[in-house]
């Protein structure tokens, strides 16, 4: 939609010259004018109705005492004023305290997790940078993760990591004898590891194809410059392929960034309804605040919450790389 | 740049919409109707060892059910970890089946949401009186003082299975009938890579109904005669630690255990890795999992005295199906019909005799079928030492609270930290301050 909107302002500007000269000409005026408009009109509308609609619900319901005694008719549901809330944000109750523990691992969780995609994605992709036998299979090969439908390959990590016979404890313990006994990856403290594992494994193609992208628009002659003032490997990396990459880098780590802190799929795959401490994620917290304690309306609360502090963090990086755009050009 | 930046807006409204998308819902109104008299959907639970299985078993009765009264029935089997959030998004939005399977223990929660029909005396008439079914199945259809949420369909009890041939060897002569007993066979019978007993560590619902009959046994509750949740009295607590110990303390249950949650304890069982199984109604299952009858016996769940009873001598929780008619159908006459035909003694006989468990109507249950030794025992259990679940409306938020300490506890127990009467209380106070306040 943002994308429409320049050309119609465009269109707009461009049909100003022929101002007042008849009835006829306002009329087509009024049409060429009028014309864009219409045709986002059915964008817009579905627009409202798919993303802001069930915002605005959802917005409301937080401000209702909804619990399971009004979700059959949840307009008869009493308004809760801020109460959902407070008790959202009440860091010393059992409730606040317990979301602020799963925002914190799922902030370390994000970190880890995008830190990792954008380094292995970015590696992968600056070793391919050059043509090599093998190199299409390679990247097939390297894009797998990122295609396997999210519940089929999540539900094989699970497989892997179980107690008894699952093959990671088979190898580290039984081949390679790295721990003492069988390791717990599934519950307990280990499922951090597990479930970081499983999300670097099934999100740094989205990087490498991304960083591999931008790295076609990358000319060559800068690196044939750049060798024969006698640049190596290092610092071709260092000046030209970090600094050239830079805008793609920027969305990546965001939508990166918006992704894992939203996932809701690996954990909820891995873990089912009610996931370890260690692993506590916020998109599962609060999928249990309302869904597994029936109380819709502390849950559309921790939502709402959870989605001003994606707007926060959205719009401190726009305007943080916009703000370097204008200063590097 | 304008396309990043387009991007990175599609990006936040995407963000906006996955945030938004946690919390939609939708609000509707009205009762039942009869404006689609010929169809009605049926949500079934998943009793037997798979859905296809129980399509099988369901399906032609169904279809004898259509031939009685041209109405055509649309099976769905949903699996246990989707029904009950299945039915919470048909209560909120009107839009479900028309007559479904709910756990018994949901009664009372899902009667509070107002989305079942009540069950009053009138229309119990119209599928033969309530006398027809067994009081302590009607005892946990729904909060007491209210006409039901539901109708008993299937009953089902704990009872002990143990494998005969494992006992012979390890020189136990007779099932334990004590607690004492129960964990010096356990000791026994845990060697060579076998364990004595096995436990669904990481099911929330398995671990409720275990820690409840403990709880019982001690005297205890985890709710006050009033219904407000008390997680943390002394029974309950001694209760939670006697049941997690089996693992920690008496190491007689393996430490993976704690990550089971898909049955793997039958079939643990079934495969002769563990001599001794605390389970409802499993005959069925063992039978699908290859295990013959005679190779277990089957003995009632051990109590503090060695004789099952009343009060805390009680010795499991009463399990059961019931079957519910939706609000919003729009088929009332013909879902009443299908209830009626679903509890008449015939369709009981077939169906608790198909997934072995005993039918809550008297007429049926009196059936040569039901008197197998296995099934005396499950008779006996639910007729003299079967508590219900607490009817209250909190009831399902208290499952998976308590339910999901008692999992953290089994995983504090395999990772071989230790499990004391503190660190019980704590993870039970966390539980119980997660429940509503209001």
């Amino acid at each position: 939609m943002t994308a429409t909107a320049p050309a119609a302002e465009a269109t707009v500007r461009k049909s100003s010259p022929g101002t007042a000269r008849g009835p006829r000409r306002r009329t087509g005026r009024l049409r060429r004018v009028g014309l864009p408009y219409l045709l986002l009109l059915p964008a817009l509308l579905l627009e409202l109705l798919v993303h802001l609609v069930p915002m605005v619900i959802g917005i409301a319901m937080s401000f209702k005492e909804l619990t399971q005694f009004y979700i059959r008719d949840w307009s008869t549901a009493p308004w809760a004023g801020l109460d959902n809330y407070s008790v959202s944000v009440d860091f010393d109750a059992p409730v606040g305290k317990a979301l602020l523990h799963s925002f914190l691992v799922t902030v370390a969780f994000t970190v880890l997790s995008v830190g990792l995609c954008w380094l292995i994605g970015t590696a992968a992709a600056v070793f391919m940078q050059d043509t090599f036998r093998g190199r299409g299979l390679l990247r097939a090969l390297f894009l797998v993760p990122y295609a396997l439908p999210v519940y089929a390959a999540v539900i094989t990590w699970v497989f892997m990591f179980q107690h008894d016979n699952g093959l990671v404890n088979h190898v580290l313990h039984d081949q390679l004898g790295l721990t003492d006994k069988p390791s717990f990856w599934l519950i307990g403290d280990n499922s951090f590891v597990a479930l970081l594992t499983v999300s670097v494994w099934k999100g740094w193609p989205f990087a490498f194809l991304i960083v591999m992208a931008g790295l076609q628009n990358i000319p060559r002659e800068l690196y044939e410059a750049a060798a024969l003032d006698g640049a190596g490997m290092v610092q071709q990396l260092r000046r030209i392929t970090l600094p050239s990459l830079r805008p793609v880098n920027q969305v990546l780590v965001l939508v990166l960034f918006l992704w894992t802190f939203n996932d809701f799929n690996t954990p909820y795959v891995l873990f089912g309804k009610s996931a370890p401490e260690a692993a506590d994620l916020i998109s599962v917290h609060i999928y249990q605040a309302s869904f597994v304690t029936w109380n819709f309306g502390t849950g559309s609360a921790m939502s709402v919450l959870l989605l001003l502090f994606l707007l926060v963090v959205t719009g401190v990086h726009l305007a943080l790389t916009s703000r370097g755009r204008r200063t590097a050009q | 740049m304008r396309s990043i930046r387009a991007a990175a807006t599609g990006a936040v409204m995407l963000s906006l919409a996955l945030a938004a998308s946690a919390c939609g819902g939708g609000s509707s109104t009205g009762g039942g109707s009869n404006d689609s008299p010929k169809e009605l959907t049926y949500w079934a639970s998943n009793q037997g060892a798979s859905i296809e299985a129980d399509k099988k078993v369901l399906q032609p009765e169904l279809d004898k059910f259509e031939k009685q009264t041209g109405i055509k029935v649309k099976l769905e089997v949903v699996p246990w970890s989707d029904l009950l959030n299945r039915i919470l998004t048909a209560t909120t939005s009107g839009q479900g089946p028309d007559v479904l399977n709910i756990g018994n223990t949901w009664s009372a929660s899902l009667q509070a949401t107002g989305g079942l029909l009540p069950w009053d005396d009138q229309q119990f008439e119209k599928i033969g009186g309530k006398d027809r079914f067994v009081d302590s199945a009607l005892g946990s259809t729904g909060a007491e003082g209210q006409p039901p949420a539901a109708v008993p369909l299937y009953s089902m009890a704990y009872a002990l299975y143990y494998n005969k041939q494992m006992f012979a060897d390890a020189g136990i002569d007779a099932p334990p009938a004590t607690w004492d007993e129960f964990v010096a066979a356990g000791k026994k019978l845990s060697k060579d890579g076998k364990w004595g007993t096995a436990m669904e560590g990481s099911n929330p619902s398995e671990n409720v109904h275990h820690a409840y009959v403990f709880a019982k046994q001690h005297g205890a509750d985890f709710f006050t005669p009033d219904g407000k949740p008390d997680f943390t009295n002394d029974g309950a607590v001694t209760a939670v630690k006697q049941y997690v110990d089996l693992m920690a303390k008496d190491k007689i249950i393996a430490p993976g255990n704690a990550e089971y949650a898909q049955n793997q304890s039958v079939s643990d069982f079934a495969k002769g890795r563990t001599g001794m199984l605390l389970w409802q109604s499993a005959s069925a299952n063992l039978t699908s999992q290859g295990m013959s009858e005679d190779a277990y016996g089957i003995a009632p769940v051990p109590v503090q005295s060695g004789t099952p009873g009343a009060g805390t001598q009680v010795n499991s929780m009463v399990a059961g199906i019931n079957l519910a008619v939706f609000k919003n159908t729009d088929n009332l006459d013909g879902a009443t019909a299908f209830v009626k035909f679903m509890t008449s003694n015939t369709e009981q006989k077939i169906l608790n005799t198909a997934y072995s468990s005993i039918p809550p109507v008297k007429a049926a249950q009196a059936d040569p079928a039901f008197n197998t030794p296995a099934n005396a025992v499950l008779k006996d259990t639910l007729a003299k030492s079967a508590v219900a679940l607490p009817q209250v409306p909190d009831e399902s938020q208290f499952e998976t609270a308590v339910g999901t300490a008692v999992k953290e506890l089994f995983a504090d127990a395999a990772a071989g930290r230790p499990v004391t009467t503190d660190s019980v209380k704590a993870a039970l106070t966390k539980a119980q301050q997660q429940m509503p306040t209001k």
